[in-house]
């Protein structure tokens, strides 16, 4: 006699509290044990209404909690607020100030590049090189410290310029980790970067075409990993962008197919060397100058709304605000790239193995705080 | 034995009882220092790597680390999941230990006097009592009444059992050097010189010295191989609903592995405790050879934790099967033949000896001279105080 043996998937819940999911971000799987056939990712477990609180707040107390929304990035988390507010007022930035804008936020997206691939390196095993991505980390948390004060939740831009001037000798400071950091960086993707376990893991693991890119709304490095050349700095210049000269990225499928988890670690791998090419302009560039534009005390910018977009190290961040003319915006909505990359994981987790998934989450480069808002 | 017949007057059955319960002893206790002292030097070590101090609180160099641990964990709660399988669940980390330990019977610690049993079948007693481990793993995982737990038990249960088979056909090739399986005959077929060591003698002992270090890595679930308590993906493994006490003995039956890597390793492959014929047989040096080369196979292994991503499991799998078993094949039938015409001419055995060696120690130098490129660029200082 021959009886058949009853199977059936298990349904296990990855997060919100699991070491591979970036904060509480909780995925419910469906597994036959390694092959996961169905995931559903749920969101929400950081919301924090930063949206709703933006309408009980003035529009120069609303920028110590844009760092809040992405605190991985928060130079340009604040950049994104500032220039949106700056775009309805029609405020000049002084050249300084800019200078120092674009210096401070590219200081922030090298470490937020960082986390990134430290990040996604851990998720595959590999501990040591996240220890030392984060140690060159500390160094540009040091940099920023000396504008501003602050290592993570900076509050250093203002509406119409920064807050602080940088301090006397700062570009010979940056130059010299600069230096440190480009050979630094380059052993440590030795150790990693083209490791062929690592390369093995991610390539051809979530292949994301470049139609299906844009079909789900994708942004930043992940839109650029499916080999779409689009970015804000170059496409809708903010500003000092056109000024400067550097590359953008893209997938090429060096080791996989297109657009897979390896072309979009890669691209920010190459963003941190463009990054660094963008610092170096800067600091010779430098003008003497005011740091701050002219704003009144109390804003209150005209009636209307405006979208802004910038490139923020996850993507295009927008920042949609509607102003009735009072001193509080009347609504305002953040954008961000880490929700519309969070979308696509039902379409790509299917068929897959459980340590997929986690690389997929790892190359998204997805972080609660800004998914959740 | 006499001593305890004859002045204790006890009947011969009782005297090999106590004696037996000494052995044990001390072999459970070098057995628990020596993991003690291997979860130290890994804390160390990786602390070292990753730019940081490590554990250097409690006694000199923080050696001790791994005492106050003991202790934190015995003082801590006994807790079993609701639901779980409560016998299953309590018995398990000790057949895990248990598995660990019980390779130590046939292993050495020092020279061929040194073994707490020279079975005639030491290295087939040595492939099976590992795989009891397997067991243990498995039941932890399914005991504890947590899916992850059960993924990382079935996971590890796959594993283990791939990869013990290219091991074992890996060590036939040094049974066919020694022409035993005893441990004994297999130390003394090596000599102290490296080109008389199993794993330099042919190009194929070398092949399947290879394959056993490797298999070995992924027996003992050690990174690139350890999926089934990869924390990335399976939050803790097998042993993540593990507290206290039982928890230890898990911990400790994981670095005694390591423990066990090394020592079987350096047993079977790298000459053991082979001494220069004047020196031969002194027991504490014989203890320190081995010691020192198993530390150093150990410093291998914490090394490859430290440095490399880990594999997935279709990778893990393809692995086993597709390349490290016809390697284990290869090098056997190879080393069939070569002894087969190293019969009719002997003087091919010390040259292909010494030529495999040459090819070792070039690959070294090179491996040397990148890690000295590495250490020369990384020094440019920051300067940003």
């Amino acid at each position: 006699m021959t009886s058949e043996l009853k199977t059936e998937h298990i349904t296990i819940n990855m997060g919100p509290q699991h070491p591979s999911t970036h904060g509480v971000i909780r995925f419910v799987i469906k597994t036959d044990g390694e092959i996961i056939h169905e995931c559903d990712p749920d969101v929400g477990y950081l919301h924090r209404g930063i949206e709703k609180i933006a309408e009980s707040v003035t529009w120069q107390g609303f920028v110590p909690f844009t760092d809040r929304v992405d605190y991985v990035a928060s130079m340009n988390a604040n950049w994104a607020y500032c220039l949106a507010v700056e775009k309805m007022l029609g405020t000049e930035v002084p050249e300084r100030a800019e200078y120092i804008r674009v210096i401070a936020g590219e200081l922030n997206r090298i470490s937020s590049h960082l986390v990134a691939i430290g990040a996604a390196d851990m998720d595959m095993g590999a501990i040591t090189p996240f220890v030392q991505f984060l140690r060159e980390r500390e160094y540009i948390n040091d940099l920023l410290e000396m504008i501003c004060g602050a290592r993570l939740t900076y509050n250093y831009y203002s509406i119409g310029g920064v807050n602080y001037d940088i301090p006397e000798g700062y570009s010979k400071k940056v130059t010299g980790f600069l230096d440190h950091f480009e050979v630094a960086v380059e052993q440590m993707h030795r150790l990693v970067t083209y490791n062929q376990i690592f390369i093995n893991r991610f390539a051809n693991v979530g292949a994301v075409s470049p139609e299906m890119a844009m079909d789900y709304n994708f942004v930043g490095p992940n839109l650029r990993g499916s080999g779409v050349k689009y970015d804000v700095r170059r496409n809708k210049p903010y500003s000092i962008y056109d000024k400067l000269d550097f590359e953008i990225p893209i997938g090429t499928a060096s080791v996989g197919t297109l657009g897979d988890c390896y072309d979009r670690y890669f691209v920010r791998v190459e963003e941190i060397r463009e990054s660094v090419k963008i610092l170096r302009q800067c600091l010779q560039q430098i003008p003497a100058g005011e740091i701050q534009g002219k704003v009144k005390n109390a804003i209150k910018p005209p009636v209307g709304h405006k979208y802004v977009r910038t490139e923020t190290p996850r993507g295009d961040t927008g920042y949609f605000i509607y102003s009735d003319g009072k001193t509080s915006p009347s609504r305002l909505k953040i954008r961000t790239g880490s929700f519309t990359g969070m979308s696509i994981i039902p379409e790509l987790a299917r068929n897959i193995f459980i340590a997929d998934l986690v690389a997929i989450i790892g190359s998204l480069d997805i972080v609660a705080p800004e998914l959740d808002r | 034995m006499n001593l305890l017949t004859d002045t204790l007057g006890m009947t011969e059955l009782w005297a090999n009882v106590v004696i037996m319960l000494i052995v044990c002893t001390i072999v459970f206790a070098v057995f628990a220092l020596m993991s003690g002292i291997t979860s130290w030097a890994e804390r160390r070590i990786a602390g070292r790597m990753q730019s940081r101090y490590g554990c250097n609180r409690v006694g000199p160099f923080g050696i001790l680390q791994f005492v106050a641990d003991a202790v934190k964990l015995i003082l801590k709660e006994d807790l079993i999941p609701d639901g779980a399988d409560r016998f299953l669940y309590k018995i398990t980390p000790y057949l895990c230990l248990m598995g660990v330990l019980a390779t130590l019977v046939v292993l050495p610690l020092g020279s061929r006097a040194m073994i707490v049993a020279d079975l005639n079948v030491g290295v087939l007693y040595f492939i099976s009592i590992t795989s009891i481990v397997v067991i243990g793993i498995l039941m932890a995982g399914w005991s504890s009444n947590n899916k992850w737990s059960l993924l990382g038990g079935m996971r590890s249960a796959a594993q283990i059992v791939s990869y013990e088979i290219p091991v074992a056909m890996a060590l036939l090739t040094p049974i066919l050097i020694a022409g035993s399986l005893s441990m004994g005959d297999l130390l003394d077929s090596q000599g102290w010189l490296p080109w008389e060591w199993a794993a330099f003698q042919t190009p194929f002992s070398a092949l399947a010295f290879f394959v056993f270090f490797i298999g070995s890595l992924a027996e003992g679930n050690r990174t690139p191989f350890d999926l089934p308590e990869a924390e990335s993906e399976l939050v803790s493994g097998f042993n993540t609903e593990y507290s206290g006490f039982r928890f230890a003995v898990f911990f400790m039956a994981e670095y005694g592995n390591v423990f066990l890597i090394g020592l079987s390793t350096t047993a079977l492959f790298l000459g053991g405790p082979n001494l220069p014929g004047f020196l031969q047989g002194n027991p504490f040096l014989s203890v320190a050879v081995m010691m020192l080369k198993t530390f150093f196979v150990m410093f291998v292994v914490i090394w490859l934790r430290w440095t490399l991503p880990r594999f997935r499991i279709d990778q893990l799998m393809d692995l086993s099967w597709k390349y490290l078993l016809p390697c284990a094949l290869i090098a056997f039938f190879g080393q069939s033949v070569f002894m087969l015409v190293a019969h009719e001419i002997p003087a091919i055995t010390p040259i292909t000896a010494i030529v495999v060696f040459i090819v070792f120690l070039l690959t070294m130098v090179k491996f040397f001279g990148r890690i000295r490129t590495n250490y020369k660029e990384q020094s440019i200082p920051v300067g940003l105080n």
